[in-house]
This record gives C-alpha cells, structure tokens and sequence, in this order.
C-alpha cells in the first residue's frame, strides 16, 4: 500500500492508503475526495480528474502521453508544468507518499 | 446455453453460448448472468473464442492493450490468420505506439473544449425537437425523436449536407455489425449498405464538408501534418460511423429506460439537471455497445486461465454493467446510483473517443425533455434492431403529453 495526499485549494488535506497498480482517480473517486469527477472512468477523454502533482514527484512519473497532452489542453482549471489526469497515474511503491492538488474547477 | 464442461485440457468451462442469436439480442441479460456464473473465463465453442463477462476481467482486458490487441481486429476475425473485411480502423485497430498518432487528432476534435461551442445550438434543435413531439403527441420516438436529434446535430457539427443524411444509419449499422462474426446478418446489412458506402466515402472529402465542422478541424491536422489527408478522410468516416447509430440507440434505450420507470421519470422532472447523470446511469444499465473482441498477443493467464497468444477474446461490456460482483441490485435503473466504473463507451486507451459528444448530445435533450413532457408511455410494441454488437431499437410507439 502507498499513500496519497489530495489537497483542496481551501487547504484541506485528505490522505488515503493505495493498492500499487491502482490509479489515483480511481483512489479518490473511492474515497470520495472531491473535485475529482473522472466522468470518463479513466480512458483520458474528459478531463475532469485533473491535478496538479507536488513537485517533488513529477520526475518520478511516466511521462505524458500525447493524447492526455490533448486532454490538459481541455482541462477547465488551466493548465501548468505539473498538471496530470489523475487516471493516468499508476500507484506503485516509487510513489509513497503522494501529493496531489485539486484544482479549482473541473467542469 | 449448455451447462459448464470441464475441459482439462485448457482448464475452462466450455459454452454453446450465441451471443448473436435473436433471443439473445432481444434480452442478454440472463444469459450475461449465466454466463458469468460458469467462470471468470469461458470458452464459446461455437466461435472458437474465449469470452469474458464478469466487471473484473473484462476491465482487466481493457486496461491492458500490450496483452490483449485491437490491431488483429475487434470483431471475431483474427487478422493474424484471416483477411479483414475491410482496411483495419487506423484508429479503432490500432495499438501503440501508432494509436497515439491518430488518437490524439481525434481526442482533440472531440475534447470538451472543442466540442464546447456545439452547446447554444444543441440546445436550441433540442427545444425545436421536443417542442414537435409534444404537438404531435402520438410518436414513434425511435425515428421521430431519437434518430432525428443526432441525424440533424451531430450531422451538422461534423460539417455535412442536409442530403443524403439517411444513410448514416445503415452505415453505422453495417460496421457495428462487423464488431462480431461475418454471420449473415452482417453479410446482408453490407450488401444493403452499398449506397450508403459510397455515399459516405464522398462526403469524407475535404470539399464536401463545411469548413468550421470538426470534419474540417480533422483536414487542418492533416495541414499541420500531425496525419495524412488520406488519414484525415479515414477519421471523419470514423466519426460518422461511430456517432450516429451509437447516439441515437442510447437515446431509444433512454426513452425505454423512462416509459418503464415512471418513478424514475418523476425524479428527473423534478429535477432536470440529473439529465446528465441519467444517461449515465442509461448506459451503465442498458448500453448500447455490447461486446466486441481482443487478440491476445502473448501467453498470458487471465483469472488462473491459462490463454495462449493469438487467441480471440470477446469482451462482454453489456454483461459487466450488470455484474453483482461490481453492483448492487445491478438490474434496477435507478438514478440514485453511482455510475462511476461503468464501461458503457468502453474503456481504457480505446474507450469511446466520442464519449464526451455524446453526454454533450443526451444530456442536452434529455434535459430539455424532462422540462418539458409531463408524461410518456409506450402505445405498442417495441421493434428491436438486431445487430451483431449494438443494442437498440427500430420502433417505439409511444404517446408524450406536455406541460
């Protein structure tokens, strides 16, 4: 199990344990954190689960693939040098300790 | 469906299961529900493919494309060893890296942001359509209502003529049906489709569409030389055979949804911004799409079922919607659910690229439809449309009363 932080623009913290191989969408939308809405379940077509990755952990990601590239561009919350989708983060042990932040708008 | 054999050889239950056989196309759902209860993994004999119908391993297929390909085809001809009976989708038939190619030009043609500035017309033919449902009161809501929207609005935004639009249809139908076996339902829809064919490979070109569509948006990727001309012609044909039959099913099956659940209907009058949701729950409960097919590209064990590489895998997603594994009382249509895993448009690298247009599409009439029917019920008896992969109907006869 690896941890993740999700942070609301308000400051509100929520961290929860991960199974490696699941994805940080899917690992908020379980635990109800909000302002993930992940209308698309996870195939990098809606946009609405966009976060922006604490720094520290951006390097130890996979890299952006081009069509989640695409889909950022969609994002309503604007886009920056840390901005992911959330689905297409993977858990695994690299990641322990994971700090996400929600944006301010999804939709 | 014959009860489950033990093949020791392949460790697999073994099913005489039709999954396109008429009785099953009128109603899979108990038979989705035997199938799953046989295992995680069966083998249909009659096909000679190994399907899968429970939530967990049909989203285990679909999240893993290296393992489980679309290249060899996503019906139930196996290019590795058959001719395809047309060119492979370079989009739908592809697997990275070369998907990506393609993917990304069409993920942004349809992204939410693009497709944004459809909203203030959608709206507009939505209140024009509902309005002339209302006023004629008896209706076949197939044609009338759930065809005529996206014909008309999806049409438009991809930057067609006003003519010749009755052949989007027996298009689409023609390539779901090619979504299973070269049976003959599928032989007799192609050989129908011939106009329609050609119809369509003319309107693909760049100068019979609009030039502020998404057609033409797909053209100015080809100018940017992100893909080919050719290539771009391929995606509109793409666009148009998967975004016509698709929308307007899901729109039949909306209305079926609601006419057989007046309690349901009552809570999305009372409020219509669940419009959205409802599709949602919709196509969770009775999708449109339901099932096509992998090839897997390595031994791989799947659910403790030993598969060796280069077989055919058929990907039940009609089945998993309905799951009690994944959800509680999985038959109800109920707008109080939580839709979240669904796999209605599909899932992962090749879950429906139009996906957004079409919530976009249901959300807008739906909604427009909730404010303004008070009632609807159905007069006579639903025609089904028989197809080898997509759910849907012909006919729906039903009488709509306005505020």
């Amino acid at each position: 199990m690896t941890k993740v932080t999700f942070i609301q623009t308000d400051g509100t913290q929520q961290s929860t344990q991960v199974p490696a191989g699941m994805s940080v969408m899917l690992a908020a939308v379980s635990n109800e954190v909000p302002g993930i809405v992940a209308e698309c379940g996870g195939s990098a077509m809606c946009a609405t689960c966009h976060v922006y990755v604490d720094p520290a952990f951006i390097d130890k990601l996979e890299p952006v693939s081009e069509a989640e590239l695409e889909m950022l561009e969609s994002a309503a919350s604007a886009r920056q040098a840390n901005s992911r989708l959330s689905c297409q983060i993977i858990m695994d042990g690299s990641l322990d300790e994971l700090v996400v932040h929600i944006p301010s708008n999804q939709v | 469906m014959s009860s489950a054999v033990k093949n020791e050889c392949i460790n697999v239950p073994v099913s005489d299961f039709d999954p396109y056989a008429e009785d099953v196309l009128l109603n899979p759902y108990p038979y989705y529900e035997q199938l799953r209860e046989l295992g995680p993994v069966v083998y249909l004999e009659r096909y000679g493919a190994y399907a899968v119908a429970r939530h967990d391993e049909v989203r285990s297929v679909l999240f893993d494309p290296a393992t489980y390909c679309s290249s060899a085809g996503v019906g139930l001809a196996n290019f590795l060893t058959e001719k395809p009976w047309r060119a492979p989708s370079i989009i739908l038939e592809a697997d990275p890296p070369e998907h990506a190619r393609t993917r990304k030009v069409v993920a942004r043609v349809l992204s939410p942001a693009s497709i944004a500035r459809l909203r203030p017309v959608f709206e507009q033919q939505a209140e024009i359509l509902v309005d002339s449902i209302i006023q004629k009161g008896e209706i076949d809501a197939a044609s009338d209502f759930c065809e005529a929207y996206p014909i008309k609005v999806f049409a438009d935004a991809v930057g067609l003529p006003s003519e010749g639009r009755h052949n989007l249809l027996p298009y689409g139908d023609m390539v779901f049906n090619g979504f299973g076996p070269i049976n003959e339902r599928f032989k007799s829809r192609l050989a129908k489709a011939q106009e329609a064919v050609s119809w369509i490979n003319n309107i693909c070109r760049r100068e019979n569409l609009t030039p502020d569509g998404l057609g033409a948006d797909l053209y100015a990727a080809a100018d940017a030389g992100e893909i080919t001309h050719e290539e771009a012609g391929m995606l509109v044909r793409t666009l148009l055979s998967a975004g016509l039959d698709t929308t307007a099913f899901t729109l039949c099956n909306t209305i079926v949804a609601f006419a057989n659940n007046p309690d349901q209907f009552e809570i999305l009058k009372a409020d219509p911004s669940l419009a959205r949701h409802a599709i949602e729950e919709v196509v969770r409960h009775d999708p449109t799409f339901h099932s096509f097919y992998r090839t897997t590209t390595r031994p791989v064990q799947l659910a403790g079922v030993d598969l060796d590489k280069h077989q055919k895998i058929v990907v039940f997603i009609g089945s998993a919607n309905r799951d009690p594994r994944k959800w509680d009382n999985p038959d109800k249509f109920d707008l109080n659910r939580k839709t979240m895993g669904h796999m209605g448009f599909g899932a992962g690298i090749h879950g429906c690229a139009g996906q957004m247009m079409a919530r976009l599409e249901g959300e807008i009439l739906l909604g427009a439809f909730a404010r303004k029917v008070k009632t609807v019920e159905l007069t006579g008896e639903l025609v089904r449309h028989f197809n080898n992969t997509v759910r849907g109907l012909k006919s729906i006869p039903a009488r709509v009363t306005g505020h």
